[in-house]
Parts: structure tokens; C-alpha cells; sequence
């Protein structure tokens, strides 16, 4: 089996956008997507395509690097693609092949929709690239810690974050192991239809799930021992820091979302 | 001044008795009683199920005394306000090595217990810095731990004990996953910190060449402590331990079996070393 998994995969070189606060980061990724969603204009494209482009450059991560890890999304974006070329209609018909049409509102819906999906997967991308999972972590307790009034588990939210991205390659390990302790045994997992596949998989997740269990007893044991106590007086090695690159970079964000935003209206 | 003194202490855990359906308690310690003094370096042998595991977690305030008297650092668990004193006092090292790693960078481990002990940021760094050249992983401070060894992570381990600067460490079977290189790894590093920095270690095994480390040999059986001594005195005890289901080192068995046979030679030798020594003296 083959377990490449790029979730998060965090790229560690020196750039302006990997010296950023992560906090800014999230926000501006975040307020990014939200935008290219509500916007549906060509202009309003262009200058985000152009944005992310410039970002992807400032990022310092090699783009063959970026592409491979989009490389399962890609199929995505095709099918997209493909689903609203041929089934949206129109009444003006630009090609006719018996009984498919395409109508010209069609292709603009289509090729508008891949721009969208390409853009958003790029910002995502970016922002995982460029700051560690520890670093993202910190930022989403950060926005949360204010609804910590109303009873939202900020540091709670972000520890179990934390530790499932600790424990993503040991179970990945562990998943192999039992899957080979299993064909060893005989276990057919390779042939059969969609519901006997389906079912072979009991005898791999059953093991796993108990191992998961054993091993969250034993590392709640092994926090309990270095004093953890929940967030109570609890402090950070790395604070984050929100200097004056972050400002300039925050202005800069803020100055081409308003350019997208306003060609959106005007044109 | 003794560290750790246990009293007559009991201790079970509750299951349920499948005939019945009542609540029983195992007796996994048995009104056991040890001390262990400041800054020595303490084996506790037994075999599986004998209750060291459990004696280790009494040691760390994990779990109560269900009877009897624990005194650590002098100070009593029974009493809730102690216990955060007691457990950045007695650090504990687990069997698994992967099971007590909780972050996904070495460092960021590593300041976990300082964290926790609410130690202002720009003292935490220090102290994360000189407890990995301690284990000398200081060159993997920005590794991923997942893609460590098992030495390699169970030294980042310890180095995530030592930042909370504690009195003690338990070793609680911390090797008993390694390979003979990582186990090597583990058992330098506790020896190294027990000479240079006075640490008091405690290590539990059922390794008996690893026992033969330590200044004192404590056996558990069955819930209570049954010998205790250097390990010269313990190990030349050898139908004492085969009773209780415990190895002794090869050599000690071969100089056993040689003074069956009739050989002037001691049976307290635990290192082939001094078995070389022994047999080329003679004659």
C-alpha cells in the first residue's frame, strides 16, 4: 500500500512569507478563499492569479514541489470542469456535437469555477507550506481563546491538533504493520468486489482502533507525569511575534483584496 | 536523606469478577516497604506482574497508596496540593518510546514540561538547549521525532524530564523496546546523570545485566520487596533468584557452576571482565 500522505506538509527553507506571523497568514488565507468565492468576474481573477503567483515566488518553495502535492486534486478540478461545461445550459450555442451542447454560458461558468478551485488550493497550500503545523496550532488557539467565555476548549482544540499531526506517521506505521500481519495470516484484501473489500477491512481496523485507544492511555499517563494540566499557568517557548513585516504585509494583503473586490463591481 | 521512603504501602486495581459481577480488587502491592536515599542509583527487579510497574507509578503520584504511607521528596500524595510538586521532582521515563512524545518537532517536546511548570518563555529555551546537549540530542532539536530511533527518542524523553530540572528519574522499563544499541544509549545517558549530575535514578527492569549497573538491587515479588543489596550480594544469591523466577547475569552462572565443580572462585563476578580477571589469577 501506498501511504504518501502530504496533509500539512510543511516546507523549512528561509522566505519572507515563512518569517510571517502565522496569525496573519491564517487570517489572510483564509479572508483570501472567502473572496475568490464571492467573486465572479474575470478582472477580479486575473489580479488573484496574478497575487498568488507572486506569493507562490516570494514563498521560495520549488512550484514542481507544489504541484505534486495537488497532484490527487487535480482530478478534482477536471471533473469540475467537465460537469459544468456539459451540463449547464445556455442559449447560445457555441459547439453542437449531436446530442451535447455547449453553450458559451457554460464555458464561462466552467473555466471561472477551475480558476476558483486552482486559486483557493493554491492559498490553502501556501499557507500550510510555509508555517509549521506547531506554528498553524498556536494561530487557531489564538482566534479561539476569546470564545473561551462561551465555553469553546480553545487550548484543548489545539493540543488535540497537535497530537494528532504527532501521531499521523506512527499510526501510518502501525496500519502497514497490521495489514502485513494480516495477509500473512491469509487475509484476502486485494480481490473481490467493493463490499467484500469493504469488509476485508475489518480485521485491519479493528486492531488499529484498539491499538489507538492503548496508546491514548498511556500518552495521557505520560503527560499527567510532566505535570500537564490543561492550560492552567501554562506558558510558551516560541511566542509569537507581530512585527513590522507583518504590518506591511497585512497592508499590502488588505490593499489588492480591495483592488479584487472593486473589479468585481466595475466591470 | 531518603527521597523516596514507602511505607507498608497496598495498593490493587478494582475489576470485575465475571462470576460474580462483583467489584474485586487485585493486591498488586502487598504492604511493601523500601527507601531510597538522594542520589543513588536504584535497580528494581522482578518479573512480569510482579507490581514494579505499579510501585513506579506510587513513586510518581500517578496513582495512590490504597493503604500505608508514601513520602516523596518528603512530601505526602495523599494530599492534592502535593502532587505537582512531587511529579516535577520525579521525572519518569515509559517503556514506549512513541507513546509519551506529544510534539511533532524534538524542541517543542522538550519544553512541554517547563511549559507546563508555567516557566516565563525566555528561561524555557535555556533549559531546553542544555537538557538535549544533556542526552546530546541537541543537532535533532528541530527533527521530527517520528522519524527518530528508538534510542534516539527515548533520550529525547528524557531530556523532556530533565528540563523540568527534577531530584529523580524513574526509568520505568524504558528500554525493554530498544535494540541493544538504543538500550546501550538509555543506560549511558541514566549513568551520566546519576555521576555528573547527582540525579537520583531509579530504573526498573528485568534486565539483569542492567541491574548489575546500579548500586543497589531492590527485588520485587509478588507485591513485596524480597532482597535488597548491592548487586554483588544479590546476584551471587542465585537459587534465591531462580526461586522467584529470575535470571541472574550469564557470567554470575558460569562462576556459580564453576564453584559447584569445585573451583576456588567467587561467585559475586558480574562482568566478563572481571570473570578474565578471576580465571587467569588462578591456579
Amino acid at each position: 500500500m501506498n501511504f504518501n500522505i502530504t496533509i500539512g506538509q510543511y516546507y523549512p527553507t528561509d522566505s519572507i512569507l515563512h518569517r510571517l506571523d502565522p496569525r496573519v497568514k491564517l487570517a489572510a488565507s483564509l479572508s483570501f478563499i472567502i473572496i475568490v468565492c464571492l467573486i465572479d468576474n474575470g478582472f477580479g481573477y486575473a489580479i488573484s492569479a496574478a497575487f498568488i503567483a507572486a506569493a507562490v515566488w516570494a514563498s521560495n518553495v520549488p512550484v514542481k514541489l507544489m504541484l505534486r502535492g495537488m497532484k490527487s486534486i487535480f482530478f478534482f478540478i477536471v471533473f469540475t470542469f467537465t460537469v459544468n461545461i456539459f451540463l449547464i445550459p445556455g442559449g447560445n450555442i457555441l459547439f453542437n456535437l449531436g446530442p451535447v451542447k455547449i453553450s458559451a454560458e457554460a464555458l464561462n461558468t466552467a473555466l471561472l469555477m477551475t480558476a476558483r478551485l486552482s486559486i483557493m488550493i493554491f492559498a490553502s497550500s501556501l499557507l500550510t507550506l510555509t508555517s509549521s503545523p506547531i506554528q498553524l496550532t498556536d494561530a487557531i488557539e489564538y482566534y479561539l481563546a476569546p470564545f473561551k467565555k462561551i465555553g469553546v476548549p480553545s487550548h484543548q482544540i489545539a493540543m488535540m491538533m497537535t497530537i494528532t499531526l504527532r501521531f499521523i506517521p506512527t499510526l501510518i506505521d502501525e496500519l502497514d504493520k497490521i495489514v502485513r500481519a494480516q495477509k500473512a495470516r491469509g487475509a484476502d484484501l486485494d480481490t473481490g468486489g467493493a463490499f467484500k473489500k469493504a469488509k476485508a477491512l475489518i480485521p485491519i481496523l479493528v486492531p488499529l482502533f484498539l491499538s489507538s485507544f492503548r496508546r491514548a492511555d498511556e500518552l495521557a499517563t505520560a503527560m499527567e507525569a510532566r505535570c500537564y494540566r490543561g492550560d492552567i499557568e501554562r506558558t510558551k517557548m516560541k511566542q509569537m511575534k507581530f512585527g513590522m513585516q507583518d504590518l506591511y504585509a497585512g497592508i499590502i494583503f488588505i490593499c489588492i483584496c480591495s483592488c479584487i473586490i472593486m473589479a468585481n463591481f466595475i466591470f | 536523606m531518603d527521597i523516596i521512603k514507602i511505607n507498608n504501602v497496598g495498593f490493587g486495581y478494582s475489576y470485575i469478577d465475571e462470576d460474580s459481577n462483583k467489584t474485586m480488587k487485585t493486591e498488586t502491592l502487598k504492604n511493601i516497604n523500601l527507601n531510597i536515599e538522594t542520589g543513588e542509583f536504584v535497580a528494581i527487579l522482578g518479573h512480569n506482574g510482579s507490581g514494579k510497574s505499579t510501585l513506579a507509578k506510587i513513586m510518581n503520584a500517578l496513582l495512590l497508596p490504597d493503604s500505608g504511607e508514601a513520602l516523596i521528596i518528603g512530601l505526602n500524595p495523599s494530599n492534592e496540593s502535593n502532587i505537582f510538586e512531587i511529579r516535577r521532582n520525579v521525572g519518569m521515563v515509559f517503556q514506549n518510546p512513541d507513546n509519551q512524545i506529544i510534539a511533532t518537532i524534538v524542541e517543542e517536546d522538550v519544553a512541554f514540561g517547563p511549559e507546563n511548570l508555567s516557566i516565563p518563555p525566555d528561561k524555557i529555551r535555556p533549559r531546553v538547549d542544555s537538557a538535549l546537549k544533556n542526552v546530546g540530542m541537541e543537532n535533532f532539536a528541530l527533527a521530527n521525532p517520528a522519524y527518530l530511533s528508538g534510542g534516539q527518542k527515548q533520550r529525547v524523553a528524557i531530556a523532556g524530564v530533565l528540563a523540568m530540572k527534577p531530584k529523580c528519574i524513574i526509568f520505568d522499563e524504558s528500554t525493554a523496546m530498544l535494540d541493544p544499541n538504543g538500550r546501550k544509549e538509555v543506560l549511558d545517558t541514566a549513568i551520566k546523570l546519576n555521576k555528573e549530575d547527582k540525579i537520583t535514578i531509579i530504573l526498573i527492569t528485568h534486565f539483569m545485566d542492567e541491574a548489575t549497573l546500579a548500586d543497589r538491587v531492590i527485588v520485587v515479588n509478588d507485591g513485596q520487596a524480597v532482597m535488597g543489596g548491592p548487586p554483588k550480594s544479590i546476584f551471587s544469591q542465585i537459587n534465591e533468584l531462580k526461586a522467584l523466577s529470575l535470571d541472574v547475569p550469564q557470567i554470575t552462572e558460569l562462576a556459580y557452576l564453576l564453584s559447584e565443580k569445585g573451583l576456588n572462585i567467587n561467585t559475586d563476578i558480574l562482568t566478563i571482565e572481571e570473570m578474565v580477571g578471576a580465571l587467569c589469577n588462578y591456579n
